[in-house]
């Protein structure tokens, strides 16, 4: 991959994250507040009610707001900012790990002087 | 579609978990092969970008709302595998913020990581190759995450109200549930399609040879330089 084409795709990867933050940062302000389709639907036929309090209710980001931030505006953006920042450091983390990693030569072979052992 | 804490009886959580953990197992091995240098950065940033997606809820009927499940769209621009680990890995950050019950997470995973992952793709690679030859691969691509991304809804749906028969904690009229539930997601599904196509169209404009569903699709060449000089 030549530096061009290599900045290229960093500045496409940028572009696609800016997008992640805007969306959960700012247009979420504007979500609607309805129940989703599975609690509307909790709701009509009566199983509603069987919905126990979440384990985790009380966490600094309990219901995508930050606690100890009044405007709501800027709570939910926050909350929504440090969610897809925590989804792209654990995801991005995890698919690094796994990803596949170029072999040494083309037939395989561990170029001489390597210490890793076959 | 986050099923909260409660609604499902212990054999069933417990059950749903052995399926999600099995999943996400075969899941890691198979990404490997779909993940190098230049596709895990992205695949990172296609869950950071489900979950800012599945945080905007649009209206889709009186009092009720939606948002993108995001199976489809992480499958077909990552690969199936990673769109599994995707999808997980939104669910797990998600409870910090308190959605989707911790016990409920197995639940969770099979009813939108693998179930949205395997309709949502298994439905989009039908239908492309479905759709004749002439058609553009870009256009294809398009078309067909419209489409798989609106059936992994209902499908996801419909699951659930079969996990409900199995153990639900309430007594209910199983046809009704049904009913209500393939109805509203059908909906929900037409939103996750709208999305889906939108994002993968865009990102295939722009960077095609980063699309999995597009690898191996190439271009046709074109000769640029001079003709040589006929003799």
């Amino acid at each position: 991959m030549t530096t061009g084409n290599r900045r290229f795709l960093l500045a496409f990867l940028l572009a696609f994250l800016l997008v992640a933050l805007v969306v959960a940062g700012v247009v979420s302000f504007y979500a609607s507040g309805d129940p989703d389709g599975l609690s509307k639907v909790a709701e009509d036929k009566g199983f509603a009610a069987q919905e126990e309090d979440h384990a985790l209710k009380d966490s600094p980001l309990g219901d995508y707001g930050v606690k100890g931030v009044e405007n709501e505006r800027l709570s939910g953006g926050l909350a929504g900012v440090i969610g897809v920042g925590l989804t792209a450091a654990v995801g991005g983390g995890l698919f690094w790990a796994v990803r596949r990693r170029p072999r040494a030569t083309p037939s395989g072979d561990v170029p001489a002087g390597s210490s890793e052992r076959r | 579609m986050h099923v909260p804490d409660g609604f499902f009886d212990a054999p069933v959580s417990i059950g749903a978990g052995v399926v999600a953990a099995a999943g996400i197992a075969v899941s890691l091995r198979g990404a490997r092969r779909e993940l190098d240098d230049r596709t895990a950065p992205l695949a990172g940033l296609s869950a950071a970008f489900v979950f800012a997606a599945q945080m905007i809820n649009f209206p889709v009927a009186a009092g009720t709302s939606g948002h993108l499940m995001g199976g489809a769209l992480a499958a077909i621009l990552v690969g199936p595998y990673a769109g599994v680990l995707c999808i997980s890995v939104v669910l797990l950050v998600q409870m910090l913020f308190a959605d989707g019950g911790v016990s409920a997470y197995g639940i969770n995973v099979t009813l939108m990581a693998l179930v949205g992952v395997l309709v949502g793709y298994g439905v989009f690679r039908l239908v492309t190759a479905a759709l004749p030859g002439s058609v553009p691969a870009k256009a294809k691509v398009t078309a067909a995450a419209f489409l798989g991304a609106l059936a992994s809804v209902p499908a996801s749906a419909l699951t659930f109200v079969g996990l409900y028969a199995l153990g639900g904690t309430a007594d209910l009229s199983l046809g009704a549930v049904l009913t209500a539930m393939l109805g509203v997601h059908l909906l929900i599904g037409i939103g996750e399609g709208v999305i889906t196509a939108l994002t993968v169209g865009t990102v295939a404009a722009v960077r095609p040879d980063l699309v999995y569903a597009l690898r191996g699709e190439r271009t046709p060449l074109e000769i640029r330089s001079p003709r040589p000089a006929e003799v």
